[in-house]
């Protein structure tokens, strides 16, 4: 395909789009990395939700 | 799930890595088919090959402005409903707006040097885009700047509902203003001007961009309820210390 006279233009418009939506995802993916991380972290530690910390309702059995 | 479910973060989380795998996988396929088509379409008769610009341009420059009226419809959850997710979806929204933005200005720049002889004109349609633009990191940077996220999303909410005046000023520029910027081609009055060789590779383009958009925004949300989670337990365990 001929870009003409112009490619230079038209090729580096597509790179930067490119860059910028590759920058985007690995922001994103990176980001979740890191939170699952500390979430997994603080929960090694003992750290956890009060509603985690509850244990479940029982319901007394009766005989 | 009934949509109320959804204000509950945790049965959002769970909705998102369950739709997350396939908005991945559609976005995947519309840029592929988008891209196929821009390849192949004809040149334009008066700009030649840089009519190639357009199927990345145009649909950045309309996502600059959907995400900033999607943030106003979530400044409103914020303000009036106080929606537990409104301020997470707006704070996750601004770097994606900010970035179509960028990516509108540079590609419409790159576009115009060899159209119009320069990379920029200080007419109101590059301007008010350039202003909305401004915005944007403005908004960043006040999410950074307040530590409550509550806070920073009701001063992020009424900024919001105030830079949406901007919106308008921007679709209108063309008409009301002399600019170098060509009047709607596309969602107009009379029909679309652009032909149909060009316009459906323009629309499945402008549908991937908006995949894209969705599926990073509602990635990006998860990991903003997750760092919240983090932020809660680590204040909780300094309040036991």
């Amino acid at each position: 395909m001929d870009l003409g006279p112009h490619a230079g233009f038209i090729i580096g418009a597509y790179v930067i789009a490119s860059v910028v939506v590759a920058a985007l995802v690995i922001w994103v993916t990176v980001d979740h990395a890191a939170q699952k991380r500390a979430l997994a972290d603080l929960e090694r530690r003992g750290i956890t939700r009060r509603s985690a910390e509850t244990p479940p309702l029982r319901i007394k059995e009766t005989a | 799930m009934a949509l109320i479910d959804l204000a509950n973060p945790t049965r959002f989380v769970t909705l998102v890595e369950r739709v997350l795998p396939w908005l991945v996988a559609a976005t995947f396929v519309a840029f592929a088919y988008g891209l196929y088509g821009a390849y192949w379409a004809p040149d334009d008769y008066q700009q030649g090959a840089t009519v190639k610009i357009m199927f990345i341009h145009v649909p950045n420059a309309w996502l600059s402005m959907f995400v900033w009226g999607a943030m106003s419809v979530a400044a409103l959850g914020t303000l009036v409903w106080r929606h537990p997710l409104a301020d997470v979806a707006a704070k996750c929204a601004a770097p994606l707006g900010a970035a179509f933005t960028f990516l509108a200005l540079v590609t419409g720049s790159l576009w115009g040097r060899p159209m119009w002889g320069t990379y920029w004109v200080w007419d109101a349609r590059l301007t008010s885009v350039l202003v909305l633009f401004i915005m944007y990191l403005v908004l960043i940077a006040l999410w950074r700047t307040v530590d409550d996220p509550s806070r920073a999303g009701r001063a992020a909410a009424v900024l919001t509902l105030v830079g949406a005046v901007n919106l308008p000023i921007i679709k209108f520029s063309v008409d009301w203003w002399n600019t170098l910027h060509q009047p709607a081609s596309v969602f107009r009055m009379g029909g679309s001007t652009v032909d149909r060789s060009m316009l459906i590779p323009l629309a499945v383009m402008a549908v991937a961009f908006t995949l894209l958009f969705i599926t990073l925004h509602l990635a990006a949300m998860r990991n903003e309820i997750m760092r919240r989670r983090v932020r809660t337990l680590m204040l909780t365990q300094a309040e036991r210390a």
